[in-house]
C-alpha cells in the first residue's frame, strides 16, 4: 500500500478478505456521516459567532420589533438542535431555505450557479492535468537535463503566481490589449456552447496554472520514485526501451500520488474559483457567495458555503474510490 | 554555510525572503512618501515618472505603498501560520501519543476542517465579526491547524516506533514525557520545513482575502487590495496590476524556494 500520509481513507488490512461492493457500502456511509458532521458544524460556528443572521441580515438600524419579527420568521426563537433538525429535514427534501435578498429558493440560485462553476472548474482541471502530466513525465524522463531544470523553474513560478492575477493579467493582454477575448461576464449557456465556453476559457486557464504547477512538481517526483523500483528496472533489464519502460510501467504506477495530489488540490481550486469568478465577473457559486456576503445574506452564505465543503468531501471521496481502479495492488487486496 | 551555498535554490529563495523581511521592516521606520499621502496632481504617473515605482489613482506613491503592504502581508501570514502551526503541532504530537481511537475521531476532524477554503471561512467570521487583520488570521490559522496535524502527526508516528522510544515506553516513561524529550526534537526539522511552505500560501491565501475586501480595511495599502483597485485602471495604469501581482509572487517564490531548499538540507533521506 503506498504511503501517501495525507488520505483518511487508507485501505486498512484487515478489508482484505471482503468483497468491493461491502467496502463501497461503507465509505458511503462514512461519507454521509462526515456530510452530517460538516453540516452541523457550520451551524455550530454560526450559532456561536456573535450576532444572529437576523440581526446580520438587518443591519445595526434595525428596531427591536423586525429584529424579533425577522427572528421568528427564521425560526431563530428556537434552540440550536431544533433548529438544526428542522434545516436538515428541508434540506433532504431539497429545501435549503429561501434567499433573504433575491427572495427565491436557495436550492434553485446554487443550482443555476453550478451551470458555471462545475463547467469551469473541470475545464480548469482538464487544462492543468493535460499541461502537468506531459511536462512532468518528461521531465523525470530527462533528469537533470536542461529540458528539466526549465520545467522545474516554471513550475515553482506557477505555483506562486495567485491565480486571479493571472487572470488580471489574461484579461490585461487579451481583453485590454489584443481585444480578443470578453474581458469578462458569461453569456448563458442558451446563447451558444462555444461561446459560453470561450468565455470560461481565460478564467479556466488563471486556475489551472497554480493547479499545473503542482501537479507537474507531484508527477516528476512520484516518476522518478517508480523508476527506481524493481519491476521497472526489471523491464529494462529484460530489454525495453528507456521510453517503453517510462511510459508502460513507471507512468500508470506513478498516478496514484498525482491523483491524490489533484483530490486534495480541489479545496485550492475552489477557492481559486472563488477569486477568479470575481475577477471575470462570472455568474458562479464563487461570486453568489461574495455577493450574499456584501448582501448580508446568510442563508445564502450559509448554503454555499456548506456546499463547497460538500463537494470537496465528495471530491475526495471520488478519488479514494478512484485508487480500487488505478493501483492494481489495492484492488487485489479489496477483492 | 558552505552548505548554504552548494545549493542555489535554499540560497535564492533565502536571499528573496531576507530581502522581503527587510523591506518589510525598514517600511516601520522609512518609507519614501507617506504611503496614503494623496497628491492627486500626480495620480496615476507609470514608474519612473513620480517616484520609483509611479503613483496611483489618487496620486499615492507605489513603492511606499508595496512596502507597507510587505509588512502588513507578511505579518498577518506570520501570526496565522504561527497560531496553525502551533495548535495543529500541540494535536498531532497528542494524537500520535495516544493512537487508537482518539486518532481516528481527531484526524476526520482534521479532513472536514480542511474541507472549508479560507476564503470561505473568511466570509463566514466576515459576515459577523466584521472583515479584518483579525479576521484574516483567524481564518488562515482554522485552516493551518488540520495541515500541520497532519505532518505533526505522520513524523511522530516514525519515531514512535523507533528503538530508543520503545525502550522508553518498556521502562515505564510517560508518553508525555517521551513526545517532549524524544518525539518533538526528532519532528522540528519537518515542521520548519512545514512552516515556510505554509507561510507562502498564507500569502496566497491573504492576499486573496484582501483582493475581496476581507482584509485590512483601507487606507491600510494591502498588495490585495492595490489588485483589486487596479481593476478600473487596466488600460491607463497597467503597472498598478503588475507590481503588487509580482510582489505576491516573488514573497511565495521566494519562500517556497526557500522550504525546499531547507527540506533537501534537513531531510536527505526525500532527496529524488
Amino acid at each position: 500500500m503506498p504511503e501517501t500520509g495525507v488520505s483518511s481513507f487508507a485501505f486498512p488490512e484487515s478489508l482484505k478478505g471482503q468483497d468491493m461492493v461491502a467496502l463501497i457500502v461503507r465509505r458511503i456511509a462514512g461519507l454521509v456521516v462526515t456530510l452530517l458532521i460538516v453540516s452541523a458544524l457550520i451551524f455550530l460556528v454560526m450559532d456561536l459567532l456573535p450576532g444572529d443572521p437576523a440581526s446580520v441580515m438587518l443591519g445595526t438600524s434595525a428596531t427591536p420589533e423586525t429584529l424579533a419579527a425577522l427572528q421568528k420568521q427564521m425560526g431563530l426563537d428556537q434552540p440550536l438542535l431544533v433548529r438544526y433538525g428542522i434545516w436538515l429535514g428541508q434540506a433532504l427534501r431539497g429545501d435549503f431555505g429561501t434567499s433573504y435578498t433575491y427572495s427565491v429558493p436557495v436550492a434553485g440560485l446554487i443550482a443555476e450557479r453550478l451551470a458555471v462553476t462545475v463547467p469551469l472548474a473541470l475545464l480548469a482541471v482538464f487544462l492543468s492535468v493535460s499541461l502537468a502530466l506531459p511536462l512532468g513525465v518528461i521531465s523525470a524522463g530527462k533528469r537533470n537535463s536542461g529540458l528539466d531544470y526549465i520545467v522545474g523553474v516554471v513550475s515553482q513560478l506557477f505555483i506562486a503566481v495567485p491565480g486571479f492575477w493571472v487572470g488580471l493579467l489574461l484579461i490585461l493582454l487579451f481583453s485590454v490589449s489584443l481585444g480578443w477575448m470578453p474581458a469578462g461576464g458569461f453569456p448563458g449557456w442558451s446563447a451558444g456552447f462555444w461561446i459560453s465556453l470561450k468565455a470560461l476559457l481565460l478564467p479556466a486557464i488563471a486556475l489551472a496554472l497554480p493547479q499545473a504547477g503542482v501537479l507537474t512538481r507531484v508527477t516528476r517526483t512520484s516518476v522518478l520514485e517508480v523508476m527506481s523500483e524493481d519491476y521497472v528496472r526489471t523491464a529494462r533489464s529484460k530489454g525495453l526501451s528507456e521510453r517503453t519502460a517510462l511510459w508502460l510501467h513507471a507512468v500508470p504506477n506513478a498516478m496514484v500520488p498525482v491523483v491524490t495530489i489533484l483530490g486534495l488540490q480541489f479545496t485550492f481550486l475552489i477557492a481559486g474559483a472563488v477569486l477568479v469568478e470575481n475577477v471575470f465577473n462570472l455568474p458562479g457559486l464563487g461570486r453568489l457567495a461574495y455577493q450574499a456576503l456584501s448582501q448580508r445574506d446568510v442563508v445564502v452564505m450559509q448554503n454555499v458555503i456548506l456546499f463547497f465543503a460538500g463537494l470537496v468531501i465528495v471530491m475526495n471521496f471520488l478519488v479514494d474510490m478512484l485508487y480500487l481502479f488505478i493501483d492494481p495492488r489495492l484492488r487485489a487486496g479489496a477483492r | 554555510m558552505r552548505q548554504i551555498l552548494r545549493r542555489p535554490t535554499l540560497l535564492a529563495g533565502l536571499i528573496i525572503t531576507a530581502l522581503l523581511v527587510f523591506i518589510a521592516l525598514l517600511s516601520l521606520v522609512w518609507t519614501p512618501f507617506a504611503p496614503t499621502k494623496m497628491q492627486i496632481v500626480h495620480k496615476l504617473k507609470p514608474p519612473l515618472a513620480h517616484g520609483l515605482l509611479g503613483t496611483d489613482q489618487f496620486g499615492r506613491d507605489m513603492a511606499s505603498m508595496l512596502m507597507v503592504g510587505a509588512w502588513n502581508s507578511l505579518s498577518t501570514s506570520f501570526l496565522a501560520v504561527a497560531i496553525g502551526a502551533t495548535l495543529g503541532t500541540l494535536v498531532g504530537v497528542t494524537v500520535a501519543a495516544i493512537r487508537g481511537l482518539t486518532e481516528t475521531v481527531v484526524m476526520r476532524a482534521c479532513d472536514i476542517i480542511f474541507s472549508i477554503p479560507p476564503i470561505l471561512s473568511a466570509m463566514l467570521f466576515g459576515a459577523f465579526i466584521g472583515a479584518g487583520r483579525f479576521t484574516a488570521i483567524i481564518a488562515i490559522a482554522v485552516f493551518m491547524v488540520p495541515v500541520f496535524a497532519r505532518v505533526t502527526l505522520s513524523a511522530a508516528r516514525q519515531i514512535w516506533t523507533r528503538d530508543y522510544v520503545m525502550a522508553a515506553v518498556s521502562m515505564g516513561r510517560n508518553r508525555a514525557k517521551i513526545t517532549y524529550v524524544h518525539v518533538l526534537p526528532n519532528i522540528t526539522n519537518q515542521i520548519l520545513v512545514q512552516v515556510t511552505i505554509q507561510l507562502g500560501l498564507a500569502i496566497l491565501t491573504e492576499a486573496g482575502l484582501s483582493f475581496l475586501g476581507l482584509g485590512m480595511p483601507p487606507p491600510t495599502p494591502t498588495w490585495g487590495r492595490m489588485l483589486s483597485d487596479s481593476q478600473t485602471f487596466m488600460g491607463q495604469a497597467p503597472w498598478l496590476a503588475l507590481l503588487p501581482g509580482s510582489a505576491i509572487a516573488l514573497a511565495v517564490l521566494g519562500l517556497n524556494m526557500l522550504g525546499d531548499g531547507l527540506r533537501d538540507l534537513l531531510d536527505p533521506r526525500d532527496n529524488v
